[in-house]
């Protein structure tokens, strides 16, 4: 018994012994070169672009060669193989994740290489250099931005009588062309609307910032429940209010997929919407015809400081901690910063440009007629993303199921909000309770 | 002698096995019971702190929300999926022409992979374009907005749910093939009606199936996931449809928080338990085993 136990444990040790000794890793060809692997979350055409610098890149120069990698869900990638030890040399985030990486230290600060290179804040749009900035430190660098404006159906503000380079300026005249821009049918039933807060429903929980609120104060405090939260949140509850939940929801549910001709801005159905840079690639792809134009989101009419608020962020790209090339890997990260890198990328991802310096033929051959007004907006004054804290996460999914409870009237904005925040300052105490244990650790 | 080396061959030709459940079964269940006592974020190490996942569970709003919405779910769409999985059954064992033919179609739907169903239904349920509205609005009826409205999400899932009762079916059918038939012959002589021969003769003779069933239906719904994560992301409406087992998967994935996540599935696995060891008891009292 005793020796057919070991026979069957010794057979049992050969796949171990196997999976030991491979842990799954990859063997670059013996051609001189260092090899690095490369994840990127963009698949498509961003994918493409993305791959076009790579391969830009590999022709540059003969010592390092990048192997892409395009998958999806690239953050709970990173997670499992940082866990198993087996991270790329470089992945592609977003800056909305970024904090929940940088403060679990999976990702290598860049400091000491940034400052070697003589890289630094003067030769970004400074909103979009911030993004990769945790606590102090430089966890990543930008690849593409994206900031976001108001794109309007000019042929739908000439049927309504409205003028179609006049859009609203002010919260208080979106409301006002929104109601001009809506239409029933004899039963009815919405056939178009103006203006919907929840259309594409991305960013509900950014309402705030643009009536100048925030989520939290930077360190210790969750401010979901402020003034200007409420007021922001009450402002889009008065939607579902004036048209009805009802009507408003058989008017949603007709509503086809983002990419495709159905969706709602490209098929007409909303004359207007809060959308980002890459909108106009959607539009040109799926609805060519469509008359468009974009400009800076209103403000609360009695807040004209609050013009100067807009909405960043931006995909990243950055080092884990056990990547086997992180010089190489910085190599890299540098060209696809540099002004002939950058501008090939965003030129192919059809979005602008987060460096400070950009050339003449980069915006004038753009794509995108209004990418003047994509730059604008994300070199204002107030310019907010995503809290930098890990437990965003969390935190954004109960500010969406907060959004919804107040659209359907299940709940006060006062109330839903407040929720939010003893919730999330439960969870924001906790963690900074774990960080304060973690540092007293050896 | 023998006996010994047939036991190292025989132990040698599931060592894969062996292996493999040690491997990726008995070692992650035996680690989730210990991260349920720890702060684990996957990314550093588990830091131990007694019963505080599971005291923090007993005061989460959300924890109560999605168990709620699970239990819900699981009450109606189990008994539902059984009695349509026998009706279905019964129709097909009552000696209509072509059965295997029926057989397949009915158990086809079952064969298509989970995504592809979601996007399918997405598409169903659309509330203004949808086949399912268009039918019901042709009928008269009010149609509903099947996946925005809170109150129909979740009666949505479950109709969704009996889309998959073929698995359920075949097994009632090949049950239903093995009543002897001499059993509905005494009962003709006596002057049974059909619904006195299926309550006293096929029920109680299908009865251990009915109880695998229900089992197999209970597990799977409170572990119902994959559907709701694609067609109702973050339970939307207003987390009307989010699950339990969508939650557990957030603490985990997107939360960074594999201790809480442990605790939860710890906390579902007794709750199983619980209801598979109910129902076996129950069983002893109403479940009829022919050989037994």
């Amino acid at each position: 018994m005793l020796r057919a136990l070991r026979s069957a444990a010794i057979l049992a040790v050969v796949p171990l012994v196997y999976l030991g000794f491979t842990r799954g890793q990859w063997r670059p060809p013996d051609d001189g070169r260092v090899h690095i692997s490369y994840w990127e979350k963009w698949t498509g055409f961003e994918g493409e672009a993305m791959r076009a610098v790579v391969e830009e890149f590999n022709r540059s120069q003969d010592r390092i060669h990048v192997e892409l990698l395009t998958i999806s869900q690239v953050d709970q990638k990173l997670l499992l193989a940082t866990a198993g030890g087996v991270p790329p040399d470089v992945v592609g985030l977003w800056s909305s994740n970024l904090a929940a990486f940088a403060d679990r230290q999976v990702l290598l600060p860049l400091d000491d290489r940034l400052r070697e290179h003589g890289i630094t804040r003067d030769h970004y749009i400074p909103a979009y250099w911030d993004l990769c900035e945790y606590q102090g430190r430089m966890y990543a660098l930008p690849t593409t931005p994206a900031s976001l404006a108001l794109h309007w159906n000019r042929a739908l503000f000439r049927e309504a009588g409205l003028d179609p380079d006049r859009p609203p300026r002010t919260i208080e005249e979106l409301d006002e062309y929104s109601a001009r821009l809506t239409k029933r049918d004899e039963r009815g039933r919405l056939l178009q609307m103006g203006f919907m807060p929840t259309e594409p429903g991305w960013w509900n929980y950014a309402w705030g910032y643009y009536f100048g609120g925030a989520l939290w104060n930077g360190r210790d405090r969750v401010t979901a429940h402020s003034p200007e939260n409420i007021r922001a949140f009450t402002w889009a509850r008065s939607y579902s209010e004036q048209y009805g939940v009802g009507a408003l929801q058989l008017f949603q549910s007709g509503f086809g997929s983002f990419s495709s001709p159905q969706n709602a801005f490209l098929s007409g159905k909303v004359a207007m919407v809060l959308q980002g840079v890459w909108m106009g690639n959607f539009i040109d792809r799926y609805a060519p015809h469509l008359e468009w134009s974009a400009a800076p989101f209103p403000y609360p009419a009695g807040d004209p400081e609050l013009a100067e608020v807009a909405f960043v962020e931006a995909d990243v790209i950055a080092i884990p901690v056990g990547a086997r090339h992180p010089d190489e890997a910085f190599e890299f990260i540098r060209f696809v910063n540099s002004q002939r890198g950058m501008e090939l990328l965003c030129m192919g991802q059809r979005k602008h440009s987060p460096l400070a310096e950009v050339s003449r033929e980069f915006i004038e051959t753009h794509p995108n007629p209004y990418i003047e007004v994509f730059i604008e907006v994300a070199k204002r004054e107030r310019t907010f993303s995503a809290p930098k804290t890990p437990i965003w996460s969390e935190y954004a999914s109960e500010m969406n199921a907060a959004f919804d409870e107040i659209w359907l009237g299940q709940r006060s904005a006062d109330e839903a909000l407040r929720r939010v925040n003893e919730r999330m300052q439960r969870a924001l105490d906790r963690w900074l309770e774990s960080v304060a244990r973690r540092r007293m650790e050896p | 002698m023998r006996g010994r080396r047939e036991m190292r061959a025989g132990l040698a030709f599931v060592s894969p096995w062996l292996v493999g459940m040690g491997l990726f079964m008995l070692y992650p269940v035996a680690a989730s019971l210990y991260y349920s006592f720890c702060e684990y974020s996957v990314l550093d190490r588990a830091r131990p702190i007694g019963l505080a996942n599971y005291a923090d569970l007993a005061r989460d709003a959300l924890f109560w929300r999605s168990l709620l919405n699970t239990l819900y779910y699981a009450v109606l769409a189990v008994p539902l999926g059984l009695v349509l999985a026998l009706s279905l059954a019964l129709l097909l064992n009552s000696g209509v022409r072509g059965l295997t033919f029926y057989r397949t179609i009915f158990f086809l739907p079952a064969l298509v992979p989970m995504v592809g169903l979601a996007v399918l239904w997405l598409w169903i349920f659309n509330g203004e374009y949808g086949v399912l509205n268009v039918f019901l609005s042709r009928l008269g009826i009010p149609a509903p907005g099947w996946l925005t409205d809170p109150a129909w999400s979740k009666p949505a899932l479950i109709l969704l749910s009996l889309w998959g009762v073929g698995h359920a079916m075949v097994i009632f059918l090949a049950g239903l093939q093995d009543v002897p038939v001499h059993l509905y012959e005494a009962a003709d002589l006596d002057g049974a009606m059909w619904w006195h021969k299926i309550r006293h003769v096929t029920l109680p003779m299908v009865s251990p199936i009915l109880l695998f069933n229900g089992i197999m239906g209970i597990i799977g719904s409170l572990q119902f996931f994959a559907i709701p994560y694609i067609m109702t992301p973050n339970g939307q409406p207003a987390r009307s449809a989010y699950f339990y087992a969508m939650y557990l998967y957030d603490n985990a994935f997107l939360y960074l928080r594999m201790g809480y996540a442990s605790a939860m599935a710890w906390i579902l696995f007794i709750i199983i338990l619980t209801l598979t060891l109910l129902s076996l008891r129950l069983a002893a009292r109403y479940v009829h085993y022919e050989a037994g």
